[in-house]
Formats: C-alpha cells, sequence, structure tokens
C-alpha cells in the first residue's frame, strides 16, 4: 500500500514563525493513483494550510511529503493546486490562461505542438471550447472556474489539489463543477485532494473522507466510500454516514470547548 | 407553475430589453450634454479673450495686437506657409525621447521601490525632495554639465516625467492582486518569470496612469526649456515672434501649444483606454 501511493504525507507537524500553537500536529495521509480523498473540517481548522504544506507551497515544521517516493521540495510539475478564487489573469485570454505556466522554466519542456494540444485537450475537458478566445471579465463565475481547473489539467497532473474551488458559487454551478471533476477524475485517472467544509460534497464526490478537527489540527476520523459515482441515488447510505460525520464533528467541537472553558477556568 | 413561468418570462424579456435601450439613451443623452458644456466652456474662453482684446482694449492699443481676429488667421497661415510645422516636429521629438528615457529609468525604480519594503524606505525621502525641485531650476547647470543644444533639454524633461512614472509604476507594484503571485509560485515560476509574466502586465495600467501624469509635465516644461541655447521648436518660436514684434503669430503659438496639450493628453488616456488591462 505505501509504495501504491502517489503522495504520501507522514507527521505532518506546521508552526508559523512566531505563533504560540501550531496549526497541525502529526498529520499522516497516503493517497492512491486515481483516489479522491476530500479533507473535511470547520472553517478556519488548517485545511487550507495542510493543502499548502502537500502542494510544496508551504514546507511543514516537521514531517515529511513525498511525491511517488522522492520528498517534495517546493512545487512539483505533476502536482497542480487550484485556489477557491480562479486567479485567472486579466490580460490574458482564456486559451493563454491555461498554458499560462507551461512554458516555465521549472516545468518540464514541452514542443509547441505538445503545449498547444495539452492546452486543447484542457480545455475541451472542462467544455469550454466556444470561450477560448475570451477574456476572463467576459466569463461567468462557473466558466472561470472551470477555466482555473483546465488550467491545472494542462499539466497533465498525478495530483490535483482542491482548495474549497467551489465554495463562492451558486447551487446549480456547484452541482455542475461537481459533475465535472467527477469526470475529470474518470478520464484522466488523476488522484485528487479536495478541501471543503461542505459534508454533502464530500459524502459525493470522495472515496475517502477525512475529518480535520482540534487545535492545533489532526485527524479525527476517516471514512472510506465504496459507492460508486454518480451518488445523488444513494441518499439513504449517505444520510446514515452524514449523521456519524456530523456526530464526530460535534464531539470534537465539545470537546475542544471543554479544554478551552478548562484553561480559562 | 410551468404556465406561471412562461409567462413571467415572455413578460420580463421585453422588459428587459426596453430598459436596457433607454439605459442606452440616458447614456448618449449624458455623454451628448457633457460635450455641449464642454465646447461651451470652450467657447467662452474665446469669447473672453475676444472682449478683453477687442471690446475692452482701444483700438490701436498694444493690448488689440493679441486679438483671436488675427490669431487665428495667423495660425493657419503659419501653419501652411512657414517653418512652424518643422519646430512642432522638432518639439514633439524632445517630448517622447524625455518620454523614453523617463520610462527607462522610472518603470525598473519603480519596480524595484514597490517590490522591496528597504528600498522603498531608503529612497521616499530622496525621492520626494528631489521631485519637489522644479526642472527648471536644473537649466543653468544642465547647460553646463551637457552644453548647449538638445542634451540639457532632454536631461530636464526626463528628470521632469521620471517622477510620476516611477512613483505610479511602485503604487502598482503594491497593488499587484497577490492571489496572481500565488499563483505563480504554485507554477515553480521563477523570479524572473513571475516579474515578465505578471508583474509587468499586472501594473502596466499603472504605468499608463505615470505617463498621462508624465506627458501634463512634459509638455509645461518643455516649452521654457526651449526658450534657452536651442534654435528650434514651439519655445524657441515664441522667443522669435516676439523679437520680429509678430504678436498675432505668437498667439497663435500659444493657441497652438494648447491644441497639441489637448491631443497629446487625449492619446495617453485613449492608450489607457486600449492597454490597461480589464479596461
Amino acid at each position: 500500500m505505501e509504495s501504491a501511493s502517489v503522495l504520501q504525507a507522514r507527521g505532518l507537524v506546521l508552526r508559523y514563525p512566531g505563533a504560540a500553537k501550531s496549526v497541525l500536529s502529526g498529520f499522516d495521509l497516503a493517497l492512491a493513483p486515481g483516489e479522491v480523498v476530500t479533507i473535511l473540517g470547520p472553517s478556519g481548522v488548517g485545511k487550507s494550510s495542510l493543502l499548502r504544506v502537500l502542494g510544496g507551497l508551504q514546507a511543514p515544521t516537521s514531517g515529511t511529503v513525498q511525491m511517488d517516493g522522492a520528498p517534495l521540495r517546493g512545487v512539483h510539475p505533476r502536482v497542480a493546486v487550484a485556489f477557491q478564487d480562479p486567479s485567472l489573469l486579466p490580460w490574458l485570454t482564456l486559451e493563454k490562461n491555461v498554458a499560462f505556466g507551461l512554458d516555465f522554466k521549472h516545468q518540464p519542456a514541452l514542443s509547441r505542438a505538445e503545449r498547444e494540444a495539452r492546452v486543447n485537450d484542457a480545455i475541451a475537458e472542462v467544455g469550454l471550447s466556444h470561450a477560448r478566445r475570451q477574456h476572463p471579465a467576459a466569463l461567468s463565475g462557473g466558466m472561470a472556474q472551470r477555466a482555473a481547473l483546465a488550467r491545472c489539467l494542462a499539466r497533465r497532473p498525478k495530483v490535483l489539489l482542491l482548495d474549497e474551488p467551489f465554495g463562492a458559487l451558486d447551487e446549480v454551478t456547484r452541482a455542475e463543477m461537481q459533475t465535472l471533476l467527477l469526470k475529470v477524475v474518470a478520464d484522466t485517472g488523476t488522484a485528487a485532494v479536495l478541501i471543503t467544509h461542505d459534508i454533502d460534497e464530500a459524502l459525493l464526490l470522495s472515496d475517502r473522507i477525512v475529518l480535520l478537527g482540534g487545535a492545533p489540527a489532526r485527524q479525527i476520523g476517516q471514512w472510506t466510500l465504496s459507492l460508486p459515482f454518480p451518488r445523488d441515488d444513494a441518499v439513504e447510505e449517505l444520510g446514515t454516514l452524514r449523521i456519524e460525520i456530523l456526530t464526530t464533528l460535534r464531539n470534537a467541537v465539545r470537546r475542544q470547548n471543554s479544554d478551552v472553558s478548562h484553561a480559562y477556568a | 407553475m410551468t404556465h406561471q413561468q412562461t409567462t413571467s418570462t415572455v413578460a420580463v424579456a421585453p422588459a428587459a430589453a426596453v430598459v436596457s435601450a433607454a439605459g442606452r439613451a440616458a447614456v448618449g443623452r449624458a455623454f451628448a450634454v457633457r460635450l455641449a458644456l464642454g465646447l461651451g466652456g470652450l467657447a467662452l474662453v474665446f469669447v473672453l479673450w475676444w472682449i478683453g482684446t477687442d471690446v475692452l482694449a482701444q483700438k490701436g492699443s498694444f493690448l488689440a495686437r493679441f486679438s483671436p481676429l488675427t490669431a487665428v488667421p495667423a495660425l493657419f497661415d503659419l501653419l501652411l506657409h512657414s517653418d512652424l510645422p518643422l519646430h512642432v516636429v522638432m518639439s514633439l521629438q524632445r517630448i517622447f525621447v524625455g518620454l523614453g528615457f523617463a520610462l527607462l529609468i522610472g518603470v525598473p525604480l519603480g519596480l524595484a521601490v514597490g517590490s522591496f519594503q528597504v528600498v522603498e524606505a531608503a529612497t521616499s525621502p530622496a525621492f520626494q525632495f528631489l521631485r519637489m525641485i522644479s526642472p527648471l531650476s536644473w537649466m543653468p547647470i544642465a547647460v553646463m554639465v551637457f552644453g548647449v543644444g538638445d542634451k540639457p533639454i532632454y536631461f530636464l524633461l526626463t528628470f521632469a516625467a521620471v517622477w510620476p512614472i516611477l512613483l505610479s509604476t511602485a503604487a502598482g507594484v503594491r497593488a499587484l492582486d497577490p492571489r496572481w503571485l500565488q499563483l505563480s509560485r504554485s507554477l515553480a515560476a521563477t523570479p524572473l518569470e513571475t516579474l515578465w509574466r505578471v508583474v509587468v502586465p499586472g501594473v502596466l495600467g499603472h504605468v499608463l496612469t505615470g505617463v498621462r501624469l508624465a506627458i501634463g509635465i512634459l509638455w509645461i516644461v518643455l516649452v521654457p526649456c526651449e526658450m534657452l541655447g536651442v534654435s528650434a521648436g514651439l519655445g524657441y518660436f515664441i522667443l522669435d515672434t516676439r523679437d520680429r514684434l509678430a504678436y498675432s503669430e505668437l498667439m497663435a503659438t500659444v493657441l497652438l501649444i494648447g491644441i497639441l496639450g489637448f491631443a497629446l493628453d487625449s492619446l495617453a488616456r485613449s492608450l489607457y483606454r486600449i492597454w490597461a488591462p480589464g479596461g
């Protein structure tokens, strides 16, 4: 199992310089190829910090992250990160935004034809071929988020790290994007770590749900889901699991609050 | 339910169309009103000029020689039958050389000032100090150092134009969206790639604002600069008309300086509209 994982985190501790408390303490994760793991937890628990560590954007205070068995030092060309904000560059067309970064020095060298092919495939995968020459100002929120996803896909990632990428979208667009993500994972075989505070999103999209809680944050629960996708009809099974997750989360919050009140007593 | 939805959609669509058409008409009306007011203001300036030189001033007096009734025909005559167009070309060339040097110096310095707090803290008082010295006060020194001719003028123009460009560029760097920088970091960009692909295009709008301010200052500084030690340009031409006692031509040149300055500012504004991101 260990050798089979694409991304592996062991004993991650993160403490920002000068901060009194750690953000993360002793977090482990082994991500299998093609697996979708959702990191679920209340707002402000440290989910985004964890994702930054997994993506090589932030070095952990201690612990290791390995990509394909090799220690991760900084950003890896085959780990793509999508943020809650699409972060499209307003002066570039959608097409150029998707291609952005492919020709950077630290990315694998590609011929112009290969780059074009990748950009075309990525744009087609998210269904935006009709809008490729538009500028971000002309795109809706959902289209912009699709474009940001295409920018990740153009790098042919082995691991996709998604930091609440649908958090700012309306319900309908959000549901469309969730469907799209399932399709992308099925089509490309990429593994994904999805950060969310939405239990339903986690239930609909994940092979595994990791619940993050406490301060400093650590794993307080884990569930493996073997239901097939799409899961729109699996209301009963998901409902039971939903209550289980909620209970775990509530208990953790209660324990933490009583810790806090002890501390101030 | 379905029926209701259909009717409401049908009812909403034409209403929206009417609103947008009315909106367009309102925008058009507002523009027409602005244009009329602007032209009216300009006309008023001309009427006041005319009253001052033709109505209030006594016939044959010194003041009457600056009348628009002689200046406007003189302007057409000068443009068609004299070497004034050459002087205009000379002046514009100096403006663009000065602006070019100011960009070459101001943009890199502005990028450095905006990017590094140490540089900002170290240079800010010095720049504020230098900026507040009128460029014209350097004129004698510039002539002594660079000799008579175009060089001291280029120096003075560059010195005048560099500040707005530098300060606008630095402000642009500080106003960069941090998410763009995070994106470039997540794509393993080198510092140089971040500079060329994110920072420079990201501050372009601010640089163009600086260019527009700089053009305004350049045009104002240019004419007095050309009054010393050169034998071409609009500033030289003004003194030349004075020495020839050609007062209608003097007024015509003043008028032309205003028109060209107005045109330069419009040019800078349209460049901003075309190139500024998202604009």
